[in-house]
């Protein structure tokens, strides 16, 4: 645990903030993300999560503070630019085509083609459909039915799908905003199972989520927010749930 | 552990997956269901004229002819409707863009007639319908991805642009072309089969190629099945949308130059009927008006259902009004198919 401590940090925020008019949004507000770790953003609504995500995947531009990556300041203009340089963001409602494959959802934007007879470019689904099996793979997710659309799989496969992508596309850190609010109970556990992959493949994992068990099953520490400013942060191994929703609410 | 899962261990342990071909055949059966639909029309048809009339239906090659010179405009409106279709849009303007683009290939081929060989003539006439067919398919694309139009509304408002256009630049009459090509193009035949048949199948080729095969085809599918997915996947959809407008404009174009080929005349009204039949050959065709699903090949199918409906009654001596039964009945089908289809897909995603 004090080995993890000394290694660079992957993403550093330091003093970020972000203003809308007169409301303070997220008010120099700082945190670190090595590899390999999974940080678990705790907050009630309104609490500023999802404005420092947003910030953090160049979906707005902070008021003031600074993005580090692997210790050199960076900053986004749009979420492609974030995408980029390696920051994936996976959405609750999960942000793929239900009528399209596994690859072609992981190379969505960005297909390959290939020349049929010489000339004629055309997608390559192969390479895609090897993609999707070698990706899946890693995750532990097999698959054979390659060239059904995702609608085909449950909300947990779908979400597998989604993280694949990023995987595929070698993001470094993994937002993840509330990846288990729409799934069962079965579903979750294979989310978290995924989380744990990533985690052991040395990516950082920003895990945003209202479920204080999903947090303490995967988190190696966990940051409060209230009304913009950090209210706290722990590791996982030295706190409780009591301690957790104290500093959430504010108590 | 560093597994290297065999294939085999993967078709032992399909853990992630729900494979069951018997479903898949079914839901291929549904997929192919308008060329099914046609063949068992053609049958019907054939069955009819025999025991009625004595005679085939499908086995003489003149029906054949007509029945696919019949098909030839409905379908070029219906591949381009299919893009617009499957994209999650509806383009209510193609038919008076056809009929505009039959008066510009009438007027443009008769005034370059003047000044080039008459072949030359015949090719600026098809070029200029194309490409002004293109103006009201960019300001639809504008209106829709700028300004948020929703696409029924955008396109509903050209309907009445294009089609006051066209009657104003016909004169509010039948612009007829003098070009002894142009005419040769639209009734001519190689080796039996008609001009308009072998250039309506080439492009409709193309046109599946570039809905299967490319990027553009691919991105059309994404945005009909998750327009904000295919936004945070870096696709410009301002871009595509505009490009899918454009196209499908081009398609009409494209229709109304051969109309005005095939009756050496430019009509305002050329598309006019044909709108509808558009829109029900890309449905019958086994596309979604919710979007995400349809392919070209379904829609020659549906348009190749429709033709055999309007021409097969008139064949056998049914009163026209028919048709119009006919055909509504066969959307009516063809749309229950489809949702029977998605229930059953959707009772596996809860499983």
């Amino acid at each position: 645990m004090n080995n993890q401590d000394q290694t660079a940090p992957l993403l550093e925020v330091r003093n970020l903030s972000k203003h809308f008019g007169a409301v303070r949004a997220l008010n120099d507000f700082s945190m670190v993300v090595r590899p390999g770790e999974v940080v678990a953003l705790a907050g009630d609504n309104g609490a500023g999560k999802t404005t420092l995500i947003k910030a953090i995947s160049g979906v707005f531009q902070p008021t003031g503070g600074e993005i580090l990556l692997r210790g050199q300041p960076v900053s986004f203009s749009t979420p492609q630019e974030a995408r980029e340089k390696g920051i994936e963001t996976i959405y609750q409602d999960l942000a793929l085509a239900d009528n399209l494959s596994i690859g072609a959802n992981i190379f969505l934007g960005r297909e390959p083609m290939r020349k049929a007879f010489g000339f004629l470019p055309v997608l390559d689904r192969k390479t895609m459909a090897e993609a999707a099996k070698a990706t899946m793979g890693r995750l532990d997710f097999h698959v054979s039915r390659l060239e059904a659309p995702v609608s085909n799989f449950s909300g947990g496969q779908r979400q597998a799908v989604a993280i694949g992508r990023a995987v595929y596309w070698d993001a470094q850190i993994l937002i993840m905003d509330e990846p288990t609010a729409a799934l069962g109970v079965p579903e979750q556990r294979k989310v978290i199972s995924l989380i744990h992959q990533l985690k052991a493949q040395g990516r950082g994992v920003i895990f945003i989520s209202h479920n204080l068990q999903d947090i303490f099953a995967v988190s190696d520490r966990i940051v409060v927010l209230r009304r913009g400013v950090q209210a706290g942060e722990r590791r996982i191994s030295e706190t409780n749930h009591d301690e957790v929703v104290k500093l959430m609410v504010g108590g | 552990m560093t597994s290297t899962p065999s294939t085999g261990e993967t078709h032992v342990a399909p853990q992630a997956d729900h494979g069951d071909p018997a479903r898949s055949l079914i839901g291929r059966i549904a997929e192919g269901r308008a060329w099914l639909f046609l063949a068992g029309l053609i049958i019907c048809f054939e069955v009819w004229s025999r025991t009625a009339f004595g005679a085939t239906f499908v086995l003489n090659p003149f029906n054949v002819q007509s029945i696919l010179i019949f098909a030839v405009a409905p379908l070029l409106l219906a591949t381009g409707q299919t893009f617009v279709i499957i994209s999650g849009g509806i383009d209510l303007s193609l038919g008076f863009i056809m009929g505009l683009a039959a008066v510009i290939a009438a007027h443009a081929t008769n005034m370059a007639g003047a000044a080039m060989p008459v072949p030359l003539a015949m090719l600026a006439g098809i070029l200029a319908a194309v490409i002004v067919a293109g103006v009201p398919g960019v300001i639809n694309g504008l209106l829709i991805s700028r300004l948020r139009i929703p696409p029924f509304i955008g396109t509903l408002g050209m309907f009445g642009v294009a089609r006051g256009a066209a009657f104003l630049l016909a004169g509010g009459t039948t612009v007829p072309v003098q070009n002894s090509w142009f005419a040769l193009l639209g009734n001519g035949k190689f080796y039996g089969v008609p001009y308009l048949v072998i250039i309506t199948a080439i492009f409709v080729i193309v046109m599946h190629y570039l809905l299967s095969q490319t990027r553009f085809g691919q991105h059309n599918y994404a945005i009909g099945a998750n327009a904000q997915a295919a936004r945070r996947a870096g696709i410009d959809i301002k871009d595509h949308i505009l490009r899918l407008y454009v196209l499908s404009a081009m398609c009409a174009g494209l229709g109304g130059a051969l109309y005005a080929a095939r009756f050496t005349a430019g009509a305002a009204q050329a598309g006019e009927p044909l709108l509808l039949d558009s829109v029900a050959a890309v449905v019958i065709g086994g596309a979604s008006l919710f979007g995400g699903s349809g392919t070209i090949f379904g829609t020659v199918a549906g348009a190749l259902v429709i033709a055999v409906i309007q021409y097969g009654l008139v064949f056998v001596n049914v009163e026209p009004f028919w048709q119009f039964i006919a055909v509504g009945v066969v959307i009516i089908i063809s749309v229950l198919i489809d949702q029977a289809q998605r229930r059953f897909s959707g009772a596996r995603q809860d499983e």
